[in-house]
């Protein structure tokens, strides 16, 4: 009875006329079904009463609202944010105050316990530095990772900006920086607060250019060291007491050189790891048709493009010192000598404009939004946006989650959450409160996707294929179990979950399971572990 | 031969009441009195050991006078704890090493010294990258070499349990689309509901077996299986043999239980482990200090898994690895600076070739170094691993597990 309904629900769903205009295949009157799919796809899921809620804003209505989330007020989400004290902190006053401290508490204690003639020599440095100075230092610094955590869990379980939290996910993780690579997590904070949030309905150009002066980036991929090789020499005439005060200790990338070599003095170089991955990851794409040559040339540009005091949390900085004067040819286009800083605007404008990044920006966002495999005539249509609308990303994402192959039934449950998408959906299904979210962020982390610590550039995968596994697939039912009997600190789960968890579509085997639960929790544990779940 | 009896008998029982054997299950068993499984343990000395204190060139004067503080002292029969254990008249072992020194006389253990990446990086992050992903220079490398090798060799008698990081955390190595698994105590291992468990599980299970959605039914049939899997296989109930004594830290535990998994034929074929603690800056030590107390507990982990196995170390390969070494001299702070060449352990009861320390010897001299301060590498380590997969996991073909390395050397460590 209920399967044929739901049949009859989507012809009806199918035939009717589009709410939208010519351009818009949004249905005018969408079943929970097709309420549910947009509520996954332009958000993390469904909250008890969600359904309901979008039916009577109008499909249609709720995505033009999420495509411009200044005009939605959050003021219960401030609110939650608000005991977060490091989120509204700059780069230079999180340095100051939460990683420098930990950093010379532990060098004392160092210094301390290699005086102490009654310590173990064999003694290994974690142990001696194991002082209560040191480990309080240190889980002050640990806070801001931690909150940058939480708030990015909270966001996304509460905020009602649910569209612009994918986005901000989405293109972190497009632009990806890892933690845990030295001075990156100074700047982890300010780069997704001030680089990446603001920009993720503009123009790409913009978003581009911001990420290539953060110093988070230029840290991560090492810009921030690359030099013209030639400006060392050019800079010894200058005198070796202005080289030592200007000069980088850190270590060299650049493969030795003879005269390097007989010095024993490491040498700065040309560091081609921004250059690379720009193309590949950022713009082009890995076929985006350019060479070793493109890789050297931008990399070229992008000389002297670095970071003021880093240590201390300071900010993009162009050193004409380091850079690489003469002319460079990239894809083609020639950029003439002596630009300066503007070589590397020039190559932002040269790829961000390419055919190709129009393409790898469109498969991507069509890939989250649709499927692993998104359909080609789609990506077609969102590339020409990118195109025609100069980089507009907000048209672009207008133009896939209104398209036909949006709401087809073979995108419908098409992807894989991924243990983030997991975690979150499964607090908004069960009207969770919570109090707490670094539990959350743990159990994140326990199915395999930390969050801020991707460590390779491309960021986490995409694809179902990359989350599903044996053991992952365990640790979500555990989650599951321990989120409903509220045995996770710091959360209450509801116990009536949505009905909207997964709007009533579900196997009759799932359901029979189900059924069965000797109690409410273990309903919402066998809902929020069940295969339809894992799904979006 | 014993335990593999008793786990058909139990196995074949414990899974014939629940209604049903897994084919893998059977198939594991039969296998496993034909061919045992080739077993290949990995370790990661994440931070970056000093290869020259490890295995320490005593026959280079220039060892001594790069290190006045912290030079390990030539073999002497007169303070054999403080001093290098002689190999071949020109490297040694480090004292602490003194474990490892028996697999070195039967010839189980071969060193290759001077080995590592061609890439000039002293990031520790790079560097692990590069060397877990086997593609040095190349960061955008999705999946590790050891899934490209589970790939390579895919097989209808694979388990789930074929390649398990005993880690918080899959590590880079290991991950990509090939199955692999995680876990930090496999006694952890499967749905965790108190008293309500098997009713939870079984529920689970059916939801899983009947969903339409095949990737999801696969995964999940296979998660149940392996549940059962291990949960007949008790490995638990393999205690150490021979008397075996892991070091009590979180790697010998790992290693202990590596060897629980490789006794209870539960079809390992690929474990990892790793060790900390190596990025000694300051006041390393020499004969005893901070490095010694590290290389104590990698030795004698190493020691004790290989005691335990006893004649499984036929079957098994224990390699081990370290993303680059430290510079020739010691610093300001007695201690030693990211370097360059390093010296890896490749470790087997079977056709290794060991007793011998592979690779050219650079020298050590200033005009022999590296930019000039670091050991230089005469071996990639991609070699290394090569000769593994194609000598130990029988793998003809690594062009897919290495991709773009054509200067593999042959060095003869397996044959």
């Amino acid at each position: 009875m209920r399967l044929l309904t739901r049949a009859l629900v989507t012809v009806l769903a199918a035939a009717t006329v589009a709410a939208g205009g010519p351009s818009s295949a949004v249905p005018r009157n969408p079943d929970d079904r097709t309420i549910a799919h947009v509520l996954n796809r332009a958000g993390f899921g469904a909250r008890p009463g969600d359904i309901e809620r979008v039916r009577g804003i109008g499909l249609q209505a709720y995505i033009d609202q999420q495509l411009y989330p200044e005009r939605i007020p959050d003021s219960a989400l401030a609110a939650r944010l608000a005991a977060l004290d490091t989120l509204n902190k700059s780069s230079r006053e999180l340095a100051g105050e939460y990683f420098e401290p930990a950093q010379r508490a532990r060098q004392q204690a160092k210094l301390q316990a290699d005086k102490d003639p009654s310590m173990n020599p064999s003694t290994d440095d974690a142990a001696k530095t194991r002082t209560p100075e040191v480990m309080a230092a240190q889980r002050k610094a640990r806070q801001v990772i931690e909150n940058l955590s939480d708030q990015k869990i909270l966001r996304a379980s509460f905020s009602d900006r649910q569209l612009e939290e994918v986005m901000v996910d989405f293109w972190f993780n497009h632009f990806n920086v890892f933690a845990g690579k030295g001075m990156t997590q100074v700047y982890l904070t300010e780069y997704e607060r001030d680089t990446i949030r603001p920009r993720v309905f503009g123009k790409f150009r913009d978003l581009l250019g911001a990420t290539a002066k953060s110093p988070a980036m230029l840290f991560y991929l090492d810009n921030w060291q690359s030099a013209d090789p030639a400006a060392q020499d050019r800079m010894m005439d200058v005198g070796r007491r202005r080289r030592a005060r200007f000069g980088f200790m850190a270590p060299p990338q650049n493969p030795q050189r003879p005269g390097g070599a007989a010095q024993g003095r490491p040498k700065r170089g040309l560091n081609e790891n921004y250059g690379r991955e720009l193309m590949e990851l950022h713009t082009l794409g890995v076929d985006g048709g350019y060479t070793q040559d493109d890789v050297i040339n931008v990399a070229r540009a992008f000389t002297g493009w670095t970071i003021d005091v880093p240590r201390q949390g300071g900010g993009f900085r162009f050193e004409p010192r380091l850079h690489d004067p003469n002319e460079k040819v990239v894809l083609g286009h020639r950029i003439k000598a002596g630009g300066g800083q503007s070589d590397g605007e020039k190559v932002l404008d040269i790829l961000a404009a390419s055919p190709a990044t129009a393409r790898f920006i469109a498969t991507k966002l069509a890939r989250r939004f649709v499927s692993d495999t998104p359909p080609p005539a789609l990506v077609d249509r969102a590339a020409k946006r990118f195109h025609d609308t100069d980089g507009d990303i907000r048209e672009v994402v207008r133009t896939i989650l209104t398209s036909p192959e949006f709401f087809a039934a073979d995108a419908y449950r098409a992807k894989v959450k991924t243990p983030f998408e997991f975690v979150v959906s499964a607090v908004r299904a069960s009207g969770a409160e919570v109090d707490e979210a670094t539990p959350l962020a743990q159990a994140v982390r326990q199915l395999g996707m930390p969050l801020y610590m991707c460590q390779p550039p491309t960021g986490y995968a995409d694809r179902a294929d990359a989350w599903v596994n044996t053991g992952a697939l365990l640790n979500r039912m555990n989650f599951a179990l321990q989120l409903v009997s509220n045995r996770m600190r710091g959360v209450r789960a509801g116990t009536s979950l949505a009905g909207d968890a997964l709007a009533g579509d579900v196997s009759s085997t799932t359901a029979a399971t189900i059924a069965k639960a000797t109690d409410a929790r273990q309903t919402a544990a066998l809902t929020l572990g069940s295969p339809e779940f894992q799904r979006r | 031969m014993l335990s593999r009896r008793v786990f058909m008998k139990n196995g074949g029982l414990a899974l014939l009441s629940l209604g049903f054997a897994p084919a893998f299950i059977t198939r594991t068993a039969e296998a496993a009195g034909a061919a045992r499984r080739k077993v290949l343990v990995a370790i990661f000395q994440r931070g970056a050991v000093d290869g020259l204190n490890m295995v320490v060139p005593f026959g280079e004067r220039e060892y001594y006078a790069a290190r006045p503080s912290i030079a390990v002292p030539r073999p002497s029969g007169a303070r054999p704890d403080d001093a290098a254990i002689d190999l071949d008249g020109f490297f040694g072992l480090h004292p602490r090493l003194a474990p490892l020194k028996p697999l070195w006389d039967a010839r189980q253990l071969a060193i290759v010294h001077a080995s590592g990446s061609p890439d000039s990086t002293r990031s520790h992050f790079d560097a692990q990258d590069y060397m877990e992903t086997a593609t040095p220079g190349v960061k955008s490398t999705q999946d590790g070499w050891l899934n490209r090798y589970l790939h390579a060799r895919e097989h209808a008698d694979a388990t789930p349990f074929r390649a398990v990081a005993l880690a918080g955390q899959l590590p880079r190595s290991l991950q990509g689309t090939a199955p692999a698994l995680a876990m930090n105590q496999i006694g952890q291992f499967g749905i965790r509901a108190g008293q309500a468990t098997e009713m939870v599980q079984a529920s689970f299970e059916s939801e899983y077996a009947a969903a339409a959605d095949r990737v999801l039914n696969r995964t999940g049939g296979q998660a149940f299986d392996a549940v059962k899997m291990l949960k007949s296989a008790d490995p638990a109930k393999y205690q150490p043999e021979n008397g075996a004594d892991y070091p009590r830290s979180a790697y010998g535990e790992a290693l202990r239980q590596i060897a629980q998994l490789i006794k209870a034929d539960v079809g390992l074929e690929v474990a990892f482990a790793e060790a900390g603690g190596w990025d000694t800056h300051v006041n390393q030590g020499s004969a005893v200090g901070q490095l010694a107390g590290r290389l104590d507990d990698f030795g004698r982990g190493i020691a004790a898994l290989a005691r335990d196995l006893g004649d499984r170390m036929g079957d098994t390969v224990i390699l081990t690895m370290s993303e680059f070494g430290r510079a020739v001299a010691e610093n300001g702070n007695r201690g030693t600076d990211h370097g360059h060449g390093n010296a890896m352990f490749v470790i087997g009861g079977g056709n290794v070739r060991g007793g011998k320390v592979y690779g050219r010897w650079p020298g050590l001299a200033r005009e022999q170094r590296y930019d000039g301060r670091d050991l230089a590498v005469t071996t990639d380590f991609r070699s290394v691993f090569d000769e593994v997969v194609r000598g130990h996991l029988d793998v003809a073909d690594t062009r897919t597990i290495f991709p773009g390395f054509t200067g593999a050397q042959r060095l003869g460590i397996i044959g």
